[in-house]
């Protein structure tokens, strides 16, 4: 029998290192895993309140919005409302995993077994953040930020600094590049190249060149309305983008602010597609790891049994009817569909080989799962992958509400022959990030006339924007803009429901 | 693979104060009218430990674009008895649904918790008391500590390293201290020579070297400096707060409620703020006593009302103890209004005579039944006095008081900050 890694509950750091060599030994050799070089830290539970305030970063600008997160955590840590996480995984590499100090040792080796090797295989493959987010350069673009934001507040005050941030945060879920473009994102030449910029700026400064007479400027009018939105990138979803480019009057350490909100945002886009996944492959790992690592006798039973008791809490999955219930669980979720492609891989049943032909019996689970892992996110991981029986096993059903519908709330399907199709495409909508998000675009600006912003709303459903929330954006958007913005909310048929107007806030001082 | 594990528990804490302080500044107005609103609802001995306030979320609210309304759909899991097609009442049943879902940010209120130190400087911000040290300064001086160069002697933990430093190398160098790098030339010459005669030379200076490196020490006690303080006396304004109160059978609970309240309003203002205040407790019935803080508060007492018969005792109290010319005086009174008819005229003429011509500032709190006097017709006989008093002229303050929620309000505009002495007097 080999030997125990640890007893009781106490561990040191030489437990720790024994701990991640025995679980990055089935990681690596018996799942196949890929990851990124792993940096554990153990940290304080005043530190985990710091990482929450930051989303989780090690180093992130100040902002006030920080402060009432943190202020806001904490009350609730104290009172006992939240418990805090047992660890906070970085996708960066070095990965970077935070542990709790008060972890027992069992739990420390779930953390790290879940966290370390779970989360860090999916950061490494999954072609979402392969395309999306710099791993390597995270850190680093981090700390450009953080010194950025810091040089811009010494040099431009901060109100003037608070204000831009403001405004680029309440844009933020709006900062987004849906869609692939040209190169994938370099965030350490990022930094390198807002310095240079600067310095060209600086070295070709010539006061003169206002002295100049401008020609005759081009009537503007003779530019046709395509050839204008051609020029302008329009139609453009990504707004801080549209802003950072083409809003007339910012100057050129508020076009990089809002760069690097977006960069920010961009970096997170991939996570918020792929809650379940990335939590149902961490949760797999750690299950996987610790079973094993119990068979091999380098885990008492008593621990074993302490790990499945906090293992079945993390994979709790309330009923819709239970006071406990906010939706689904991504952690059950995704570890069950998991569960369950290992059961169609090693032993289906004829239903699975009628809905899964391509790997049922296939045998080979960490080949199946490796190539899930990579190449979906989760409305698609959803849409394929949830199986009859994982319906029945949840018994899930689907809720159509119209307010028009006098009689109620309908059951559109359940979880019967009939309905399989239609839950399992449902659920899936429902952790579409796309779908989720109201679809709003810049459309036109008006050139020649007042210069107004013009941005579409497409209403889905008839879900039309939150009217309070609404015009605080607007009126962020506009202070940035400069001149007015109009949003107007267009439904399928191109029949407007309704439209906003807002001109900027007059700039208390002069912006240099 | 290396795996690198870090204890970053050590690391300096407090990474988010920075954060926290932003946003307690941005918040400022929300957080002190909480504050505020806090402490009314709380027993005044516990306000000034700190605690949990909410603010409106509105004021610090991040707006998003978001969607609402609108047809629904959703996936649930846990069916027990629902068919294809059946219909579910929008209330009751449907009602988990409407808190399930969606979006968890639709909370009304922000709760967080203040610390002390942050709670007490934003209920006693723009407090404080009018006109104090125009006295002559008081003898009774605090002493503060001042940086006055360096000593030979003192405790450990006042040497200051660069200055020993310093000393010592300038005697080093006095006394021809042989570098470090000398002897090691040295050294390095004897390994290198081959001749004997030589050889024994250098190791003679060698040693020779050796032993005067080791008479000169590195750092000599005499070296030794310490940073010297000096104590430096602060002069402080002496000053003397009364408090009046009337515990007359008149008085209702309600009022006596009110008028302690007040009262420790006040005291916990005085004992926080200001460290050189002395507070001197008299209540009255139809005779006065001086009490401790103790039975201020809490004791006992019942009886008729003579109004003057405070202002009497506190006329010798500051006969017998505090010199008008050195003193800062002030009085706070809490009373019902009522008072012996025959008493109006004595307590007139202590007022004005007497009490008026050495006080700094004189408050008149008076404290009425629930839902009531504010808007009382007739005014009460001291109110009636204290106003002909206040209209010619003297440093007079006067407020009516019925609701606890009052409280706050009428305190925080009687010792609100002035711009200039002038305005003492007005109401």
């Amino acid at each position: 029998m080999t030997e125990r890694l640890f007893e009781g509950a106490d561990w040191d750091f030489r437990t720790l290192q024994r701990i991640t060599d025995a679980c990055e030994e089935v990681a690596l050799k018996d799942l196949g895993l890929d990851v990124y070089p792993n940096q554990i830290e153990v940290i304080t539970a005043e530190q985990m309140l710091d990482a929450y305030s930051s989303v989780g970063m090690p180093l992130f600008y100040k902002h006030w919005s920080f402060g009432k997160h943190f202020a806001f955590h904490e009350a609730s840590y104290r009172k006992g409302l939240m418990g805090l996480a047992y660890e906070i995984v970085i996708n960066s590499s070095p990965c970077i995993s935070y542990l709790m100090e008060e972890n027992t040792a069992t739990m420390q080796t779930l953390v790290i077994a879940h966290a370390a090797f779970g989360h860090n295989h999916f950061f490494k493959n999954n072609y979402l953040f392969k395309q999306w987010t710099d791993a390597e350069g995270i850190l680093d673009y981090l700390d450009f930020a953080k010194n950025y934001v810091m040089q811009c507040e010494e040099r431009y005050g901060r109100t003037e600094v608070e204000r831009t941030l403001d405004a680029a945060h309440a844009l933020m879920s709006h900062g987004i590049d849906r869609y692939p473009g040209k190169k994938k994102l370099d965030l350490r030449a990022e930094e390198k190249r807002a310095g240079r910029r600067r310095q060209h700026e600086e070295e070709v400064f010539n006061d003169l060149w206002r002295t100049v007479p401008a020609g005759k400027s081009k009537s503007r009018s003779t530019l046709s309305i395509e050839r204008r939105r051609k020029l302008l990138g329009l139609p453009q979803e990504n707004l801080l983008y549209f802003l950072e480019k083409s809003a007339p009057r910012l100057a050129p350490w508020q076009r990089e602010l809002l760069r690097i909100v977006r960069h920010i945002a961009q970096y997170f886009y991939p996570q918020s597609q792929t809650k379940v996944m990335n939590e149902g492959t961490a949760t797999y790992v750690h299950y996987r790891i610790m079973t094993q690592l119990h068979q091999q006798g380098r885990i008492t039973d008593g621990n074993f049994l302490e790990f499945l008791g906090s293992h079945t809490n993390v994979v709790f999955q309330p009923e819709f009817d239970d006071p406990r219930f906010s939706g689904f669980n991504p952690y059950a979720l995704g570890f069950a569909v998991m569960q369950d492609i290992e059961r169609i891989v090693t032993r289906p049943e004829d239903e699975d080989r009628e809905w899964f032909p391509d790997i049922a019996g296939k045998n080979d689970v960490m080949g199946v799962l490796r190539d899930v892992w990579a190449n979906y996110r989760d409305e698609s991981f959803i849409g394929q992958f949830l199986s009859p029986k994982l319906m029945r096993q949840f018994r899930m059903f689907h809720l159509h509400d119209d307010p028009e519908e006098r009689a109620g709330i309908r059951v559109d399907a359940i979880h019967d022959e009939r309905g399989f199709r239609r839950v399992r495409r449902e659920l899936a909508r429902q952790h579409d990030v796309g779908y989720i998000d109201a679809n709003i675009e810049v459309v036109d600006v008006d050139l020649s006339g007042d210069r107004r912003l013009i941005l579409h709303h497409h209403v889905i459903k008839g879900a039309q924007l939150n009217e309070t929330d609404a015009k605080r954006v607007l009126q962020h958007l506009a202070d940035l803009w400069t001149y007015d913005v109009a949003l107007i909310e267009v439904d399928a048929n191109d029949k407007v429901l309704r439209e906003y107007v807002v001109s900027p806030r007059p700039i208390p001082a002069a912006v240099a | 693979m290396p795996i690198h594990i870090i204890d970053r528990r050590l690391n300096p804490g407090g990474k988010s104060l920075e954060n926290r302080q932003r946003f307690l500044r941005r918040a400022k107005s929300l957080v002190q009218g909480a504050v505020k609103k806090t402490s009314q609802e709380r027993d005044i001995k516990d306000v000034l430990e700190g605690g949990e306030v909410t603010i409106p979320l509105d004021g610090m609210h991040e707006p998003r674009f978001r969607r609402e309304g609108g047809t629904r759909d959703m996936v649930l899991p846990g069916n027990k008895k629902f068919i294809e097609g059946d219909y579910l009442q929008r209330s009751g049943q449907g009602s988990a649904k409407d808190s399930g879902p969606g979006e968890g940010d639709s909370e009304d209120a922000f709760r967080f918790v203040l610390s002390r130190d942050e709670f007490v400087d934003l209920f006693l911000d723009d407090l404080e008391l009018p006109d104090l040290a125009k006295r002559k300064i008081a003898q009774t001086e605090s002493e503060g500590i001042q940086r006055a160069g360096y000593t030979t002697s003192g405790s450990p933990a006042n040497i200051s390293v660069s200055r020993t430093v310093k000393l010592a190398l300038a005697r080093r160098i006095a006394l021809k201290r042989p570098r470090k790098e000398e002897i090691e030339e040295l050294e390095a010459a004897i390994a290198a020579c081959t001749d004997e005669d030589e050889r024994t030379e250098l190791i003679a200076q060698l040693e020779a070297l050796k032993a005067k490196s080791k008479r000169i020490p590195f750092i000599d006690p005499l070296d030794i400096r310490y940073r010297r303080f000096e104590m430096v006396p602060k002069p402080v304004a002496q000053a003397v707060m009364f408090c009046l109160m009337d515990v007359s059978g008149s008085m209702s609970e309600h009022m006596k409620d009110l008028a302690k309240r007040f009262y420790m309003l006040l005291y916990v203002f005085l004992k926080r703020r200001y460290k050189h205040v002395e507070i001197v407790f008299i209540r009255h019935t139809d005779r006065a006593e001086e009490v401790d803080e103790q039975t201020f508060f809490y004791g006992p007492a019942s009886g008729g009302t003579l109004v003057s018969s405070a202002l009497q005792a506190m006329h010798e109290i500051v006969r017998e103890r505090f010199n008008p010319a050195d003193w800062n005086i002030y009085a706070a009174q809490a009373s019902d209004g009522d008072n012996s008819y025959s008493d109006g005229e004595l307590t007139g003429l202590l007022l004005t005579d007497k009490i008026l011509p050495v006080c700094q500032f004189f408050a008149y709190l008076e404290v009425g039944e629930a839902g009531g006097s504010a808007f009382d017709l007739s005014d009460s006989s001291l109110w009636t006095l204290y106003e002909r008093l206040r209209n010619s002229g003297a440093p007079l303050s006067m407020r009516k008081v019925s609701e606890r929620s009052e409280i706050f309000p009428v305190f925080h505009d009687l010792f609100q900050r002035r711009e200039t002495a002038q305005e003492k007097a007005a109401p």
